[in-house]
């Protein structure tokens, strides 16, 4: 297995640019999942490391050789493709040894490979089937065991798991998770999925409009998101951002928002002092929230919706903007047009530049 | 109960109604067929198993399946279906290669290719009689442009017995050249990009690309035109007529089929009916025995 590296890769089609000085370095054997929503170019740059696509700028690294100029064939990757791609008129035998057949491996060697790749995806019973004759979840596994079969330098899969209904694409989520310890491969997995890239990753990098965002792993990324757009698109519901200024509170700094006041760590209230910011965003997770009747932001239960395990009570503050808040199902839920508190400890609020978007980090 | 029973009656209304208003609709399409296909088609059969007298105004004489023995065993028909044949043999394949080939040409991306795809598919918009009024000025021997060349045959390329078949297999596959190019463009586009980017990165050439995923996804367009080639082959008449008259020599060395009915119509016209009645069971063997000898070969499951 080897590395990939991008460095200050950016592609232009005719005026757009869809992907923008990207720089990224993903380790041997590491599971690294682009993520982002869909037209962010995460796809684009992953077709650039195939070399289905050319750079405009910049250079990629597979191993220690710079392949811009190498053809997708000799690059030795594997793409896994969203719609798998496979040869309808071959049978699964066919298609898996089809990267073989088209290296010219002899016979005894692509049977002994074949059998190998096909037994470890569980498709022994299927060699002689057309793709036409397999489910979802079978095709899938198909495409990944042609991706294996020739053990390449890295795997790429794109949205691989988008076609398969819920409850495979938990289980298949685990299955990949399996074959890339105990292949020690190298992925990179482009996803618009979130749920997919805090269980499968190492890293997350996430995207935007072709331009990096934020790459580190799932914890952090959810912990500490590098800006707004990684706060919104990580977690579900998602974090909660409320327009706020930044008021001095005794000998320290809060917050006002519509409804009340958030009082911050003195850690956060030094670094957004340093800032000299005015006009922030305050962000707060759904599970950091909890009700109250006292003290606290004032807010009006607008919905409330229960997931069995958990319930999302979304809030109205007096202004009109919407905070949820996720509770266990087992607490007390409001009625809507309940008024009541919303609080958090400090320690759990993000304070984001509103310019700029960035995340204040505590000093 | 009661409410069941009622349920089956309206159903058994309302498909009587349904089959009423099917055959309204299809009545319009039934009259016309009737009335242009299969009554000329049955009194066809029926002109055959009449003699037509030796000169014109006597009666013909009824002789039932002897004038379709004697017809279809005679050298002029062997004559003229072995050119039939020869004549399909030299343009459908050639066509849908040239076709294909053109497709593929056309389907890269480049500066101008549409310019290109304009050219290859113009002489779909070219008519039988065109094409030959062209070819005929082309090949002519005294303003053409073989002479101009400098090629010279003698007899003349349309009156030379050996050239004279592939003379017109030329002009019917330029004729039918922007079809098949359509066709086959159609037929490429259907080929999801995904499949070809897959063999990319599994390390297959652009040639094995083509030998191994597009060909094979081709199949079912390749197999429609020669189908349909093959059928439109059987039944060429107009560059016939227009650059060779079914000539030269004595048994015409171009006497397709369809000319022979032709001629033989205001000669004998019993003996036209057995040969439109044979060129007809032709055309349905071939159809009947390219859809089942090819649709086992051909790909169709995506």
């Amino acid at each position: 297995m080897g590395s990939v590296v991008l460095e200050g890769v950016t592609k232009r089609f005719n005026d757009t640019i869809a992907v923008d000085n990207l720089s990224l370095a993903v380790a041997d054997e590491e599971f690294l999942v682009l993520l982002g929503p869909s037209g962010c170019g995460k796809s684009t740059a992953l077709r650039m490391i195939a070399g289905l696509e050319s750079p405009t700028e910049g250079t990629i690294r597979i191993g220690d050789r710079v392949v811009n100029d190498v053809e997708p064939k000799d690059r030795d990757v594997a793409m896994v493709f969203q719609s798998y791609a496979l040869y309808p008129h071959m049978t699964v035998r066919r298609n898996i040894e089809f990267p073989l057949r088209s290296r010219r491996v002899p016979a005894v060697e692509r049977d002994h490979l074949v059998a190998d790749a096909a037994e470890s995806l569980g498709l022994t019973d299927l060699l002689e089937r057309k793709p036409a004759q397999l489910s979802g979840g079978q095709r899938q596994r198909v495409a990944l065991a042609r991706a294996i079969v020739r053990r390449p330098q890295a795997f790429l899969m794109d949205e691989p798991l988008s076609n398969l209904d819920a409850k495979l694409r938990v289980q298949t989520r685990a299955e990949l998770v399996e074959l890339q310890r105990r292949l020690s491969a190298t992925i990179v997995y482009v996803t618009h999925d979130q749920v997919e890239a805090m269980t499968m990753g190492h890293r997350i990098a996430v995207l935007e409009a072709g331009v990096l965002q934020q790459v580190a792993p799932p914890r952090e990324v959810y912990a500490e998101p590098a800006n707004l757009f990684v706060a919104r698109f990580i977690g579900s519901p998602p974090m909660n951002t409320v327009e706020g200024r930044v008021v001095r509170v005794a000998d320290s700094l809060a917050v006002e928002i519509s409804g009340g006041r958030a009082p911050l760590t003195p850690q956060l209230a030094r670094a957004v002092e340093a800032a000299g910011l005015e006009a922030v965003v305050l962000g707060v997770r759904p599970e950091d929230l909890r009700l109250g009747h006292e003290t606290g932001v004032a807010a009006t239960v607008a919905v409330v919706e229960s997931l069995g395990h958990e319930c999302h009570v979304a809030c109205r503050l007096p202004d009109g903007q919407l905070v949820i808040v996720r509770q266990r199902a087992e607490a007390d839920a409001p009625k809507p047009e309940d008024s009541v508190k919303l609080i958090a400890r400090p320690e759990a609020l993000h304070v984001f530049d509103s310019e700029t978007g960035t995340r204040i980090r505590p000093a | 109960m009661t409410a069941v029973v009622a349920d089956r009656v309206v159903s058994a209304r309302t498909k009587w109604k349904e089959r009423g208003l099917a055959s309204l609709l299809l009545a319009p399409a039934l009259v016309i067929f009737g009335v242009f296909v299969f009554y000329p088609l049955i009194h066809n059969v029926y002109l055959g198993f009449y003699r037509s007298p030796p000169f014109p105004g006597l009666p013909s004489r009824y002789v039932g399946f002897d004038q379709y023995r004697d017809v279809l065993s005679s050298t002029d028909f062997l004559q003229s279906l072995k050119v039939t044949v020869l004549f399909a043999v030299l343009t459908v394949p050639t066509g849908i290669a040239l076709g294909l080939g053109l497709a593929v040409l056309a389907h890269q991306q480049f500066r101008g290719v549409r310019i290109y795809r304009t050219i290859f598919s113009s002489t779909v918009a070219t008519s039988v009689a065109v094409a030959s009024v062209i070819f005929g000025t082309l090949l002519n021997p005294q303003v053409g442009l073989l002479p101009w060349l400098g090629v010279t045959t003698h007899p003349p390329l349309l009156q030379n017995p050996t050239w004279a078949l592939v003379a017109v297999a030329v002009v019917t596959v330029w004729q039918t050249l922007g079809l098949t190019f359509i066709l086959m463009s159609s037929g490429l586009q259907s080929v999801p990009d995904d499949l070809l980017e897959a063999a990319r990165v599994d390390g297959a050439s652009a040639w094995s690309r083509f030998w191994r995923v597009t060909l094979p996804l081709l199949s079912p367009t390749i197999f429609f035109a020669v189908v349909i080639g093959s059928i439109f082959a059987f039944q060429t008449f107009g560059q016939i007529d227009l650059l060779t008259q079914g000539g030269p020599l004595k048994p015409g060395r171009t006497n397709v089929l369809t000319y022979f009915i032709y001629t033989e119509l205001s000669r004998d016209p019993g003996k036209a009916a057995v040969l439109a009645v044979a060129l007809f069971l032709l055309t349905l063997m071939l159809a009947l025995a390219q859809v089942r000898l090819l649709e086992r070969r051909v790909s169709y499951d995506r």
